[in-house]
């Protein structure tokens, strides 16, 4: 064993060297941690969070033509679309919207499908409840979004 | 195996997991033991069982995509890559070559995110508390960036059939770049803290020996192969998504053991940077989505395609008979073929030593069960 190995075995320098780095890591820099309820994470603006049903800006009424295109391309068969004719304007107009969100895997292939942005994954991603029917979300639901009780410390 | 080789000791069967920290999830291996030493090993798999090949075949080819993120979910993005391509091949046809540059970018970002689970998870099964928060901070890092990109961090369903659904974000290049600066004296920092360690050392090197002809006996690939000395991967020995294009070298340790294995790791994550920087200064222009009809339905035919995945060589069989559902989708996944050396790699060992050797196979049980 040469001398600068020993050095090293005795004087322990592989545990100083470790320790250095956990020092220097003391540095408040680099604290990372989210205070998670007080301090909200900023998500990004791709996230793909809770499902939302738009409306239009202008006169409130439903973007949503019923094609049923999302529930084609879901693959957990988690949306289903109720429509109906209107007999005086020829079209199909929404009457309720079912969106399971017990099952959905939020992978984002509903809002690919859409044809007219109707169905948007969302930044919110709070969506915990407390019963299994609350997770199945209807028409209002979708369209008011979740309101999680925001706590304060 | 051999009865115990003394007289007033007794053989004992010791349950470890399905619920052991350091198993890494829902695996369950029965241990045989004369005192500390291991008689031998049985592994009891399928707790983690969701049956997703038969889910395939109730999927249509686009539906499926997702479902292969839930397998390797510490590398989901190579799994889509490898769904993605093998579905390529059976169309025909490839991804523009701004879609591949950018599977590049995110499939090595999501090697390094998968090593840094494994880095921070072993060392932390060996007694090292410290790397795995280092570890986790740094990987918060890769995914932050795959969030940006298409709105998901671990199970991203980044690609699709025939290219991206996502073009980059604004900024993305900088992200990367910052990332590829920010990350390598990272690594040295956790090879300050690991590599020259004496504990550490100590119960790594000889423990978990496989050599290359046991490796290629069992069909072990990855980062074992490598460090049982054979120059294997998959992205030099048959290219895929312009990976011929990157300047890299693969890294190989000779001895075939838990530090080598470590020391392979560590040089990947390295070698994973200098990809991403290669590929990242040229993004070319271009459309990102490739010629696919809306409703996907490939001709009757058969292909398989393989690709380095962070763990081993990852094979996605895809059989069409012409519909627009998949006939069969078979997998072939690396951490389920890796866990068949285990018994190997521990017998005759102590018992300490099974926590390192399951480290160091790097298995995502979502991926051994399916």
């Amino acid at each position: 064993m040469s001398g600068g190995k020993i050095f090293r075995k005795i004087f322990l320098v592989d545990l100083f060297q470790g320790l250095a780095v956990t020092f220097r890591n003391q540095n408040p820099k680099y604290i990372v941690t989210e205070q998670y309820p007080a301090e909200r994470p900023k998500v990004a603006e791709r996230y793909r969070g809770a499902p939302r049903l738009n409306n239009n800006p202008d006169n409130g009424e439903t973007l949503c033509i019923a094609c049923n295109l999302c529930a084609l391309a879901c693959p957990e068969n988690l949306i289903v679309v109720g429509s109906e004719r209107n007999e005086q304007t020829r079209r199909k107009e929404l009457t309720t919207f079912t969106y399971d969100l017990s099952r959905c895997m939020f992978c984002g292939l509903c809002e690919d499908a859409c044809p007219v942005d109707a169905l948007e994954l969302t930044q919110d991603f709070e969506l915990a409840s407390y019963s299994r029917p609350g997770m199945i979300w209807d028409r209002q639901m979708l369209e008011e979004g979740p309101r999680p009780k925001q706590y304060k410390c | 195996m051999p009865d115990s080789t003394f007289l007033d000791s007794t053989e004992l069967v010791l349950n470890m997991g399905p619920q052991h920290p350091s198993t890494h999830g829902v695996l369950r291996v029965i241990l045989k033991l004369d005192g500390e030493k291991i008689l031998g090993t049985d592994c009891v798999i399928g707790y983690l069982h969701r049956g997703v090949e038969k889910i395939a075949e109730n999927r249509t080819w686009a539906q499926f995509n997702p479902y292969v993120d839930r397998m390797d979910y510490v590398a989901s993005v190579s799994n889509g890559l490898g769904y993605c391509l093998a579905v390529e091949k059976l169309l025909n046809m490839e991804a523009p070559p701004r879609a591949q540059v950018v599977r590049v970018i995110l499939t090595e970002l999501n090697r390094i995110a998968s090593h840094l689970v494994w880095l921070g998870t072993h060392a932390l099964d060996i007694g090292a508390i410290t790397p795995v928060f280092y570890c986790f901070r740094e990987r918060e890092e890769a995914l932050n960036i795959f969030e940006k990109y298409c709105g998901a961090r671990l199970t991203t369903h980044a690609f699709r059939i025939g290219g991206l659904q996502y073009d980059t974000y604004e900024g993305f290049e900088q992200d990367v770049k910052a990332f590829c600066d920010m990350f390598p004296p990272k690594v040295d920092e956790y090879e300050a803290l690991l590599t020259g360690n004496r504990i550490w050392k100590g119960r790594l090197t000889n423990v978990g020996v496989l050599t290359a002809d046991e490796c290629k006996e069992y069909g072990v690939t990855g980062p074992l192969l490598r460090a049982a000395g054979v120059k294997w991967d998959l992205r030099k020995a048959q290219p895929y998504s312009g990976y011929e294009k990157y300047d890299f070298e693969i890294p190989i340790r000779q001895n075939g053991d838990t530090f080598d294995r470590y020391i392979v790791r560590m040089q990947e994550m390295r070698q994973a940077v200098r990809i991403i920087r290669q590929a990242v200064e040229n993004i070319p222009e271009g459309p990102i989505m490739g010629k696919v009809a809306k409703v996907i339905k490939p001709p009757v035919g058969e292909a398989y395609v393989s690709i380095e995945a962070p763990k081993g060589e990852l094979g996605y069989y895809v059989v069409s008979d012409g519909s627009t559902q998949p006939y069969r989708v078979r997998v072939r996944p690396p951490s389920f073929v890796n866990l068949q050396a285990l018994d190997r790699m521990v017998r005759g060992g102590l018992v300490a030593d099974i926590v390192a050797v399951i480290g160091t196979l790097d298995i995502v049980l979502g991926e051994v069960d399916r």
